[in-house]
């Protein structure tokens, strides 16, 4: 348990800096290089909440396609890589007095309302069975997975239409 | 291990994201602080998934993931077109419906 929440600490600390480092940094690729650091660390969280599935999924999915796509579209856009313009507009006080508002109201929020609740692994052997979150999805939850595939489709022809020359 | 932790390490996430949605011009750095924002949620549907011991906390997760793929391939294609059109990714150049 000690080791775990050492590995928590040490990823949150990495993490939290990382993101700062998205919104802060005045190049767009290393920003999308701290994206990297966050979506890593967002998967070995799932791992430390025994979500084995979902870890390799956020690794599969997010660093391996949606990083791409950031990439190529930042290619595409030619963006600036030497500070000709600014990458903030002006409104940067504002911004961070309403996300520090947010912040602060989400905090208090969720340590009010979940203050002393544990998660217990004692009882587990070891991390959920994929064939668990199978099942899941294909007897419970078997009709928003058909709407996520249309969803999926949709967006497919949007991007397709959208994107296409003519 | 305390659940508070990983819902206030979300809370932070979401309000950085949110600050980087405000702050930023450039449309692809938004989509990029929009992705902090869905993984702070996914992050809060897996921590209470473990805490509740209960699947379908995963299963909604992975539906985040899938959803978050398909508005960054919309949302990358829009931009793409306001690059061709206006020739800079600035989304304060997109001032056509001002008065």
């Amino acid at each position: 348990m000690v080791a775990q929440n050492v590995t928590f600490w040490v990823l949150a600390v990495v993490m939290v800096a990382a993101a700062i480092g998205v919104v802060r940094t005045g190049n767009v690729v290393h920003a999308a290089l701290y994206l990297v650091v966050v979506l890593a660390g967002v998967a070995a969280q799932f791992i430390l909440l025994a979500a084995e599935f979902v870890a390799w999924v956020q690794v599969l999915i997010y660093i391996g396609a949606v990083v791409i796509l950031f990439l190529f579209g930042i290619m595409l856009t030619r963006a600036p890589m030497r500070h000709e313009t600014p990458l903030d507009n002006d409104q940067r006080l504002p911004a961070a007095l309403a996300a520090g508002a947010l912040g602060v109201l989400l905090v208090t929020a969720v340590l009010d309302a979940f203050r002393g609740r544990e998660i217990d692994f004692t009882s587990r052997t070891g991390p959920t069975p994929t064939a668990e979150v199978a099942q899941s999805i294909f007897r419970t939850f078997v009709v928003p997975f058909e709407v996520v595939s249309v969803l999926l489709l949709a967006a497919l022809i949007g991007a397709i239409v959208l994107a296409r020359r003519d | 291990m305390p659940l508070t932790q990983f819902l206030v390490l979300a809370a932070i996430l979401f309000a950085v994201g949110a600050y980087g949605v405000l702050a930023r011009r450039n449309g692809v750095l938004v989509l990029m602080s929009i992705e902090l924002m869905l993984n702070a949620v996914t992050l809060n549907l897996v921590a209470f998934s473990a805490q509740l011991d209960e699947v379908a906390g995963q299963v909604f997760a992975l539906f985040v993931i899938t959803i978050a793929a398909a508005e960054v391939g919309v949302g990358l294609a829009i931009v793409l077109l306001l690059y061709r059109n206006l020739r800079t990714p600035d989304l304060d150049a997109v001032d056509q419906l001002k008065g």
